[in-house]
């Protein structure tokens, strides 16, 4: 079974193409990294799989659905952690689970117990009455990932969470999606760092706009290491 | 259904606490009509002479006339400002998890409307207790009478500010919409000088005003203080809400805009 799967995406800024053609698939329950350089187009691709934007061309299936024709089933299977912090910083920890869960129509016990259970996996329960202004990168973050798991989403969807951690937060964070991939979410993890694919993660990498290789990522990197593998496809110096 | 008002109530209460946590906000909101009507209108009362003209029954003072511009001055400042704080939040983030909530996009714009709205509605009500303090006073009905025109206009121009925060790229435009809207929105209405005497300088401005909604908006509230309809203003009013709504719904629709684009 497919979790997530992308035929023939195009979108463009008026004459720059930030993507062409883009087609890959993730099978459900996959670690999958989506490595490319700056610019490559790994967030304009973010915004179509999450309907920020809508592609001229190609089409987009999240756990079955399509998300032009059935937007609302789709996006009530992703679970998104942007790149940029979307906390509320004047509001706490707690404030803005809640807020977040009404956004998906949950309530009352139900809300409150999946916040509070989301809270424990993360680690953050002692931290729920803190504003989100007084947690430290790494904190924010989780809280990050606590709320795109509260309504159960069967696929997450992570756009370089770990740009400006520190290497323990980094390491944590890393591990911690995996761990939910191993439990059976499917993952699509943009980053431009090697360092934070695992040689048996699936692999898409993006550059200039369209996808250079896809598959297991030793496989992709071969008898070298995937960092100098990434750079010679990228065509950057080492 | 339940997903629908659960995620109203949430996004009503964030406002209302984004709001609570911004006193200063509420403060220059109530600060700004204040000083017009106890300094701007106290000096313009001798200058200005009024008609008796409806839905006034006898001869009224300047500040008791420029009442109910006033409370349109906040709700237009208000609905303005809740556009600038859509474009701040999509600069910062925040509108990409309103946007990629499964419910529709449009319920979930208009609670961020409704809710802007009623803090409008607050203040209006906060500004009108400060003027009876001072002794400018309307019929205790039309205190009950005016929610409902408050609720329509605040909604037209709250329309209005979501519109533009579809359009405005950046917060550093917002200057523009200082000039272009708010002051002649403000300016070219009945809020300040009835119309005819309008009519008495200009022809031309006094249809500009005539046509300008923010007037239908005035006028809607002005009667409603004294617990009179006017149809015609409330007829303009809704249309003009419809029109503004569905032309802010075409602004967020996915496939026409790059809400997101940034960061």
């Amino acid at each position: 079974m497919t979790g997530l799967e992308a035929h023939g995406l195009s979108y463009s800024y008026g004459k720059k193409k930030a993507l062409e053609d883009v087609s890959f698939s993730v099978s459900s329950g996959a670690f999958c990294a989506l490595l490319g350089p700056n610019g490559a187009g790994k967030s304009t691709l973010f915004n179509l799989l999450t309907r920020l934007f809508v592609a001229p061309e190609g089409r987009i299936v999240i756990a079955g659905h399509d998300l032009r024709s059935n937007p609302r089933a789709a996006l009530a299977e992703l679970g998104i952690v942007f790149q940029q912090t979307t906390l509320d910083l004047d509001l706490t920890v707690q404030q803005n689970l809640n807020y977040f869960a009404a956004l998906h129509g949950l309530s009352g016990r139900n809300a409150r117990s999946r916040i509070d259970a989301a809270l424990d996996q993360l680690d953050m329960r002692e931290r729920a009455g803190e504003k989100a202004r007084a947690l430290n990168g790494g904190h924010r973050r989780r809280t990050e990932i606590a709320r795109a798991l509260l309504h159960d989403p069967s696929i997450l969807l992570l756009d370089e969470p770990t740009v400006g951690l520190d290497a323990a937060a980094r390491a944590s964070i890393t591990d911690y999606a995996h761990a939910l991939a191993e439990q059976g979410k499917t993952i699509l993890w943009a980053t431009h760092l090697t360092d934070e694919v695992r040689s048996e993660d699936d692999l898409i990498v993006l550059h200039c706009a369209h996808v250079l290789a896809q598959g297991k990522a030793r496989d992709i990197a071969g008898d070298q290491p995937l960092q100098d593998r990434f750079l010679a496809m990228t065509g950057e110096d080492a | 259904m339940t997903a629908y008002l659960t995620s109203m109530r949430a996004i009503v209460l964030r406002e209302a606490l984004r709001f609570i946590h911004q006193r200063e906000r509420f403060i220059a909101a109530l600060v700004r009509p204040l000083v017009w009507l106890l300094v701007f209108a106290a000096g313009f009362r001798a200058a200005l002479g009024l008609s008796i003209i409806p839905p006034y029954q006898t001869y009224i003072t300047y500040e008791t006339y420029i009442v109910p511009g006033l409370c349109g001055m906040i709700l237009l400042f208000n609905g303005m400002q809740s556009s600038l704080s859509l474009v701040y939040d999509r600069e910062m983030g925040s509108m990409k998890l309103l946007l990629t909530s499964p419910l529709p996009r449009g319920w979930l714009l208009f609670c961020k409307l409704l809710g802007s709205t009623a803090i409008s509605i607050l203040q209006v009500y906060a500004f009108l207790a400060i003027a009876a303090v001072f002794d400018i006073r309307m019929p205790a009905w039309g205190y009950v009478t005016a929610l409902p025109a408050l609720l329509v206009a605040g909604l037209m121009l709250g329309a209005l500010g979501l519109l533009l925060s579809s359009f405005i790229k950046q917060l550093e435009n917002f200057a523009g919409v200082m000039n272009f809207v708010i002051f002649p929105m403000f300016f070219l209405s009945s809020a300040l000088y009835p119309l005819w005497k309008m009519a008495e300088s200009s022809e031309l401005l006094h249809d500009i005003c005539a046509v300008n909604p923010f007037t239908h908006a005035v006028e809607l509230i002005r009667f409603a203080l004294y617990a009179e309809l006017n149809p015609s203003a409330l007829g303009w009013t809704l249309l003009a809400a419809a029109i503004f709504a569905a032309a802010a719904l075409i602004g967020y629709d996915p496939a026409r805009t790059r809400i997101g684009r940034r960061g």
